[in-house]
């Protein structure tokens, strides 16, 4: 445990200082989107991971917080106002989402998911008077926290990195909390919980609430980002790609879906300079991942390690 | 009055369509438990073979022949070299039928170009139809007769043939089946080959009036998924009567509302999972 502990640090520190060791912009922001896309991903993995259910319409936060955004400040609202509706209407989307969703179980929660993820795409693209439709909207300019500049690329991605930590903070404790252990409990034994008094499907909708809430904050680092947000953003590929990051690093790990953010990215960004085909790769990632790697790399490596430590420790005791 | 006639008649025709496309996407969902994600590019893959046939010469008939088989013969290779590796791991299987989307997706477009292909309706039934004063769209027409056929031969298959017992049986109780000696893993095949068919048909078929282009299986895969969750899965007439339900709603829904299309699709959708989630004429929980 303490060594998780320093491991924990030296990582936090390694990046906060990315932007003092990697001087060039482009890299920094690489870095900005990998913990957007990480903070997408751990939000994702709360269902997926720890609540065993599959939704392939994680996406729709994003879009619907960044096009809330967007439409507030161009209504007038301030910066603050803006950022707290939006969140709040993506989160009531997401339980609105979660009510019609958590009808069905497994195949069924996926499938619903995916339609609804789907209309909410189909929304932003056709609905041409009020989202722009697939030329999509531009977001005036970033906010000032606190009277603090976040336009360039560093402070951008400590920004970032504050609200990235806060998540992965409280969504840590939420799975080591009694309420983390009734949603695994209710994802492996689903009756067992209801015959001990939990109500499984309020404690499902809990978690596809809080889900929504992180995918909706990390929707509105995207529009900050981006300054811009557009039906691509929220496409089926995109939310497709986020469930991948979840299963490619293991979605049985809290730390899974930000390795698998980062090397989804850092490849998508590096194929995509020198090849065109990054949804053909995609699709293959995804094949190859399900078929020989179905528990994805952190459980992978971990499996690895204790079995390089396990005969040592075996000769310790002999 | 000719406006809403030929919205109605519009509707139908894109109702039979939609059978086409989620007839066979039902009946592998309610035997393989799982939505095949890449039903939509089946359907798209169909409507490109069939313009490139049509492009060389063929014609127009023998276009939807070629693509039913050319698709057809993707999807047995499909579930015979990936699907079956992942007997069991229903999430496996759901996730790699993802995989494949992009992938069939994306070598379309590296094949086919981003520019749309038009595929023209066959010339003997381009001119209108006239009765009664009222001109109608021949074309629609023969795609609803052949929509209303292939339901009539699919619900002979399903309900007076040993096949289609066979399928029934798996259906409802999979492992009964196979405990009285039901080849049900062929069946698998049988039934994903005789999906991807029809999705191949349905795209040469629905290409005269939707074009075949970049982005039209993610179009077309969440209408076959809200038929499914509307008329449940592994039910022929569920899948019909929610065809022509989406295929009404859908077609009014972008001559009167353009904007709220995709949103007005969304009501039933709700509706009926508020109160009958296993769809109108589910037969297997989802």
């Amino acid at each position: 445990m303490r060594r998780n502990a320093i491991v924990a640090v030296a990582i936090g520190l390694a990046a906060i200082a990315v932007p003092l060791i990697i001087t060039s912009e482009f890299y920094v922001n690489l870095a900005s989107q990998v913990l957007i896309y990480a903070l997408l991903a751990v939000s994702l993995n709360l269902l997926l991971g720890y609540g065993g259910m599959v939704s392939l319409g994680h996406g729709s936060f994003v879009g619907l917080a960044s096009y809330a955004a967007v439409l507030l400040l161009n209504a007038g609202y301030g910066q603050l106002p803006s950022a707290t509706l939006a969140i709040l209407f993506s989160t009531a989307c997401g339980g609105l989402f979660g009510l019609l969703a958590l009808r069905a179980s497994g195949i069924g929660f996926l499938m619903i998911t995916l339609a609804l993820g789907q209309i909410v795409w189909g929304i932003a693209y056709r609905a041409n008077t009020i989202t722009g439709g697939d030329n999509g909207l531009r977001y005036a300019t970033r906010p000032h926290p606190f009277g603090i500049d976040i336009d360039g690329a560093a402070s951008f991605y400590w920004f970032t990195l504050i609200v990235f930590a806060v998540a992965l903070f409280f969504i840590w404790r939420v799975t080591r909390s009694p309420f983390g252990a009734s949603l695994q409990g209710a994802r492996d034994q689903p009756r067992r919980m209801r015959m001990l008094g939990h109500n499984v499907w309020l404690i499902q909708w809990v978690a596809f609430v809080l889900a929504s809430f992180w995918g909706s904050v990390a929707g509105l680092l995207y529009v900050y980002y981006n300054l811009f947000i557009s039906p691509h953003a929220i496409s089926l590929q995109q939310s497709a790609e986020v469930l991948l990051m979840a299963i490619l690093g293991g979605a049985s790990t809290l730390t899974g879906p930000i390795v698998g953010a980062v090397i989804i990215t850092l490849v998508k960004n590096v194929v995509s300079t020198y090849f065109e085909r990054w949804n053909s790769l995609l699709g293959a990632i995804f094949v190859v991942v399900i078929l020989f790697m179905p528990f994805g790399i952190v459980p992978g490596v971990r499996q690895l390690w204790h079995r390089w430590r396990a005969p040592k420790k075996l000769e310790r005791a002999a | 009055m000719q406006f809403w006639i030929i919205q109605t008649l519009n509707s139908i025709a894109f109702g039979g369509l939609l059978f086409l496309l989620s007839s066979g996407f039902s009946l592998a969902f309610g035997l393989m438990r799982i939505p095949n994600l890449a039903h939509g590019g089946f359907f798209m893959l169909g409507a490109y073979l069939g313009a490139t046939i049509i492009y060389y010469g063929g014609h127009f008939w023998v276009a939807v022949l070629g693509a039913g088989l050319g698709v057809g013969v993707v999807g047995i290779a499909f579930e015979r070299l990936i699907l079956r590796r992942l007997a069991g791991n229903v999430q496996g299987q759901v996730l790699v039928t993802l995989g494949i989307s992009f992938i069939i997706a994306d070598l379309c477009l590296l094949i086919w170009t981003g520019d749309p292909w038009t595929v023209p309706a066959p010339a003997e039934l381009r001119p209108p139809l006239r009765v009664a004063g009222f001109a109608f769209p021949t074309f629609r027409l023969v795609v609803l007769a052949i929509a209303l056929v292939t339901a009539v031969a699919l619900y002979f298959l399903m309900d007076r043939t040993r096949l289609g017992a066979m399928i029934r049986a798996g259906v409802d109780d999979m492992e009964m089946a196979r405990g009285v000696g039901i080849p049900v893993s062929l069946l698998f095949t049988v039934v994903f080959c005789l999906g991807a068919v029809l999705a191949g048909l349905g795209g040469t078929l629905g290409a005269p009036m939707l074009n075949a282009y970049p982005g039209l299986d993610t179009d077309m895969l969440p209408l076959a998924l809200i038929v499914v969750i509307l008329g449940g899965a592994g039910s022929l007439l569920g899948a019909f009567v929610g065809s022509f339900v989406v295929g009404f709603l859908y077609n009014f829904g972008i001559a009167l509302f353009p904007d709220l299309a995709y949103f007005i699709l969304f009501l039933p959708m709700v509706l009926v999972l508020v109160f009958m989630p296993q769809g109108l004429f589910g037969r297997v929980q989802t």
